[in-house]
């Protein structure tokens, strides 16, 4: 019998997971479609650290469900984890899962949670957990490369042309409503939380909104400030986007299962 | 009986035939990928290695060519041990491998890191070409064929390149 900690332990890491394998897939449809070469390249490289890090959590939230019950006619896998759970047993954010949109739309959701990422792996460097510091302090190298090319972007086309100033807004009308869900601890969070494995996100807050203000200021964007936000998705309450992502993402395992190539 | 004492370094001097499948030009020694090599009492040969990227495509097939090749040397139980903390970094790429990048048409990585810093719109670190040897080249995306390298282009020469960048 799995214990209660056991369990928050290993929806933590599915909720890190999840977003990291969401967003990586998301960013993976610009594959071919980049406005130019270099940057078409840029975001599929993104996508590949992503879902690199998304394969590291998986891996280990499949050995510690393994570990906690073995079952020998169904073992858990990276695998079984990222192509056969449902949609309300996905805990990423909603902000991963919303449609790439215009290239202005696709750079601010990076770039926000580029930001969320960068300094959530700073702290879980320290957690006890020492596959979780190991995973963090792999990924931050990469995530610090995610947030200085998003950053830029997000300065290039929000201090560019009115045209792109324009989309820049549109996207912040458009995703800031997500943004809240990252810096409010879900059910699983706050006993991980508690534990030290899991990182306070009272502490993430105020870096977060700083850094996102620094390069809003540079961006010559204006602060959105407090508006409404709509959360859900880190319980397994998603928008309907989700569902169409799982169904591409899915389909060849749902269709043929266990199919291998 | 015959009995065959394995030292580490005849291990290491066998996975210099494992070839990276993304830069064959270097193989995982090179590379700085293989951290440790242990002889277990029981017989169990157990290397441990490590990822240069999360998302690196050739582990898979990295482990997969140190076990074939292990196997065809005699070894019967052989163990690969992923870690990832210390994370790799280009510094533990070895100087035969830096020249072999050279050679390969690949700019391998500063010695001394510039450029791994969220400082923004940083000023390119000076690359060398691999190609004419000149210094005056400027990069054109930090986002490469694989995570690993950015791309550059020579001003002297015109070529364009990779370069093997810090990490």
């Amino acid at each position: 019998m799995r214990s209660q900690s056991t369990n928050h332990l290993i929806n933590y890491i599915l909720h890190l997971a999840d977003d990291s394998l969401i967003l990586g897939h998301r960013n993976s449809e610009w594959c071919g479609h980049g406005p130019v070469l270099e940057q078409d390249i840029a975001i599929t490289n993104i996508s590949l650290d992503l879902i690199g890090q998304g394969r590291n959590f998986y891996q280990y939230a499949a050995k510690l469900t393994n570990e906690s019950t073995p079952d020998p006619s169904f073992a858990a896998t990276e695998d079984t984890l990222a192509y056969l759970r449902d949609i309300r047993q996905f805990k990423n954010c909603l902000l991963v899962e919303q449609p790439n949109g215009d290239w202005a739309q696709t750079i601010l959701r990076q770039f926000l949670f580029s930001a969320y990422q960068f300094y959530l792996y700073q702290q879980l460097q320290n957690s006890n957990d020492e596959t979780l510091a190991a995973i963090a302090e792999k990924s931050l190298k990469e995530v610090t490369y995610h947030l200085r090319w998003s950053s830029e972007w997000v300065i290039r086309l929000g201090d560019g042309t009115s045209e792109s100033h324009q989309r820049m807004l549109n996207a912040i009308d458009e995703l800031w409503v997500y943004t809240g869900e990252l810096l409010i601890a879900a059910s699983y969070e706050l006993p991980a939380i508690s534990t030290q494995q899991g990182v306070d996100l009272t502490i993430l807050k105020p870096k977060w909104e700083e850094k996102v203000k620094d390069i809003f200021v540079e961006a010559t964007l204006p602060w959105p400030g407090e508006r409404f936000q709509q959360i859900g998705g880190k319980e397994g309450k998603h928008s309907e986007h989700l569902g169409y992502i799982l169904a591409e993402l899915q389909y060849m395992q749902r269709a043929y299962p266990g199919c291998e190539w | 009986m015959i009995t065959r004492e394995i030292d580490k370094k005849t291990i290491y001097s066998y996975l210099e035939q494992v070839q990276d499948p993304e830069v064959p030009a270097l193989n995982v020694i090179d590379m700085g990928i293989v951290r440790d090599v242990l002889l277990h009492d029981d017989g169990c040969l157990e290397i441990i290695i490590t990822p240069t990227y999360s998302g690196c495509p050739a582990m898979d097939v990295i482990s997969m060519n140190i076990r074939i090749l292990l196997s065809t040397i005699g070894f019967k139980k052989i163990e690969i041990t992923q870690v990832l903390s210390p994370p790799w970094t280009t510094d533990w790429m070895s100087e035969e491998g830096k020249r072999k990048l050279r050679n390969y048409g690949i700019a391998p990585p500063n010695p001394k890191q510039q450029v791994c810093s969220d400082k923004l719109f940083a000023p390119n670190e000076a690359v060398q070409c691999p190609h004419c040897d000149s210094w005056h080249t400027h990069r054109v995306s930090e986002f490469g064929s694989t995570p690993c390298k950015s791309l550059y282009v020579c001003d002297d020469c015109r070529e364009p390149f990779d370069y093997f960048k810090c990490h």
